[in-house]
């Protein structure tokens, strides 16, 4: 800083002299009642989670995430978050192909479309598709004519994770892409790449960071979501339950221990998941100081 | 011609290929996962008469069931608009021991699945649990009562203003702050003339996500609320009634009210950002 006046976080008893920063019995304050307040609300709950699970020993914690229910449901929810997260990033980056490669009329309808599951209450998300495929629903009678069944299979239980997870990676690289520019992809081009050589070698490696972010987020919701799988699956042990909705059958079965053992399982993915965001972006931070030659076409 | 001049030309017809399998498969994606399912809301909406509507919607239960959805969801995104300028501005003003984990941990809400924020917050705040504990001699309930259901809702909102506010105090121009202490205004004065209009619009933003997110919320609400009715019940929860009862009809005219608001607050909020003009709305 060239300026005489030291300011900001690195210097807060340089601006307290000149009237730039609150008196320290403030910041006492404030930083306090910001630690009570997420301490409340996050810390407290986290915790919780994990004593209780850990509340009847190390050895019931093992049976409750070993028994064959719980097994069936973290087994359903691995499965439906990893076709999700497949689905959703395929479609995401051919979204973001599409929408920040060319121009084309329609394309501010397009990308308000692709945000309509973030605005959709999980519920609603989940109604939908029993409004589609239920007994009542609109093709539910067809469907049962010919046997088939949707609701109340693991197949309702992706489509509504699908459904919910849809914007997260073309979130992340719609605005990435279209802050890059094409010109790299173009100079490629000239110098006589194929369109899937350009992708591959071009792109992918500019917007790694970008689609692993979103990557991360969207398998978090995929193997967390609850309102809308809870609508379509029927609770079935054993074949359509994921694992939000086996911690709810325990829950209300009063099993709170064995509840709590498979909710610890989500909360740790949860931790990792913040985790690895935060080290993602201490990364990009990193590269957007770093020098361009760096990066190579 | 030069390269350059080359690829100035090329671009403005779209040199790269995969156009059309590009934009083909999301076109065809989003209409098959997206659209046809959200037309079946629409006509089953179409197919339901004004009268059999308007005695869903005016029912005493599902009436109590909306009051208690906007009044908590609004109740908590008041408090996050009000804890949440104090964590924003302590995270990028202050230094402290552990700041880059608690930065970290204010997105625990978008990566904790409701389920187990749910039951978590139903083990704290129980009258038994570890804060429900201290506040029972108080004469408060908080667990099962409707103070149960806004702290589920701020717990699920709490991410959005802190993050909506962050940015913009981070690019706050600190010699606005300098010219005011210069022009010798207090630091009070200095925070409640310059610093804080200035942080207004995204304020106002943050606020309108967090509502707009928990209007919706299920899955935390449902443990700690208690669920009965016209007491404790949320509107999302009586939708999942009316479809346990196999009463599309009555599902669907609440689930079309609940839509109805949230598309208008988003749109709102959408036309709010382009009239002030800076900030994107944050997704989660």
């Amino acid at each position: 800083m060239t300026t005489s006046v030291r300011f900001g976080p690195d210097s807060p008893q340089a601006g307290a002299i000149r009237g730039l920063t609150e008196p320290s019995w403030v910041r006492a304050i404030l930083i306090g009642t910001a630690l009570l307040f997420l301490g409340l609300f996050l810390f407290v709950p986290l915790a919780v989670v994990f004593s209780s699970a850990l509340a009847k020993g190390f050895g019931f914690y093992l049976t409750a995430i070993g028994e064959p229910a719980a097994r069936a449901a973290i087994r359903l929810t691995l499965l439906t978050a990893f076709v999700s997260v497949l689905v959703n990033t395929a479609f995401g980056l051919a979204a973001a192909w599409a929408l920040t490669r060319f121009k084309f009329r329609g394309k501010d309808l397009l990308l308000t479309l692709i945000d309509i599951p973030f605005t959709v209450s999980p519920v609603i998300s989940g109604l939908i598709f029993v409004l589609l495929f239920g007994l009542q629903g609109l093709w539910g009678p067809w469907l049962s004519e010919h046997g088939l069944k949707v609701i109340f299979t693991p197949a309702a239980i992706l489509l509504a994770t699908l459904f919910v997870t849809f914007p997260f990676v073309a979130r992340e690289l719609i605005p990435l892409m279209q802050e890059q520019g094409s010109e790299e992809e173009e100079a490629a081009l000239v110098l006589g790449a194929s369109g899937w050589q350009i992708f591959w070698r071009v792109t992918v490696p500019n917007i790694k960071w970008g689609l692993l972010y979103g990557v991360i987020l969207c398998n978090a919701r995929a193997m967390g979501e609850f309102g809308a799988v809870s609508v379509v699956s029927g609770h079935i042990r054993g074949l359509t339950n994921t694992m939000p909705l086996h911690i709810e059958i325990l829950y209300n079965e009063y099993q709170f221990e064995a509840a709590f053992a498979v909710a610890s399982l989500l909360a740790l993915l949860a931790l990792v998941t913040l985790a690895a965001k935060s080290l993602i972006e201490i990364r990009t931070e990193k590269e957007r100081v770093a020098p361009l030659e760096s990066r190579t076409v | 011609m030069t390269l350059t001049d080359k690829i100035l030309v090329r671009r403005k017809a779209g040199v790269l290929p995969g156009f059309g399998l590009s934009l083909g498969f999301t076109l065809a994606y989003l209409g098959l996962l997206v659209l046809i399912p959200l037309s079946a809301l629409v006509w089953k909406t179409a197919s339901l008469g004004w009268g059999d509507f308007l005695r869903t919607v005016t029912d005493p239960r599902v009436i109590a069931s909306f009051r208690l959805s906007f009044g908590a969801a609004f109740v908590g995104a008041l408090l996050n608009a009000f804890f949440g300028l104090i964590v924003a501005w302590v995270l990028v003003r202050y230094q402290f021991p552990g700041k880059r984990f608690v930065d970290a941990l204010v997105d625990l809400p978008f990566a904790l699945p409701t389920a187990v924020a749910g039951i978590a917050l139903t083990a704290v705040y129980a009258p038994n649990g570890w804060i429900g504990k201290l506040l029972a001699p108080l004469g408060i309930q908080v667990a099962f009562t409707p103070l149960g259901v806004i702290v589920a809702l701020t717990f699920i909102g709490l991410p959005f203003v802190v993050r909506t506010l962050q940015p913009v105090l981070e690019s706050f121009d600190p010699e606005l702050e300098k010219a005011a202490v210069s022009l010798g205004a207090s630091r009070w004065e200095t925070l409640g003339r310059v610093v804080l209009p200035s942080l207004l619009p995204a304020w106002i933003t943050g606020f309108s996500l967090a509502f707009a997110r928990a209007l919706g919320e299920y899955g935390s609400v449902v443990f700690i609320s208690g669920n009965l009715p016209l007491k404790t019940e949320i509107a999302p929860l009586l939708i999942m009634t009316k479809l346990e009862q196999y009463d599309y009809a009555g599902a669907t005219s609440i689930a079309v009210v609940m839509l109805s608001v949230s598309f208008l607050l988003l749109f709102a909020i959408n036309l709010f950002q382009t009239r002030v003009g800076r900030h994107r709305p944050i997704q989660q």
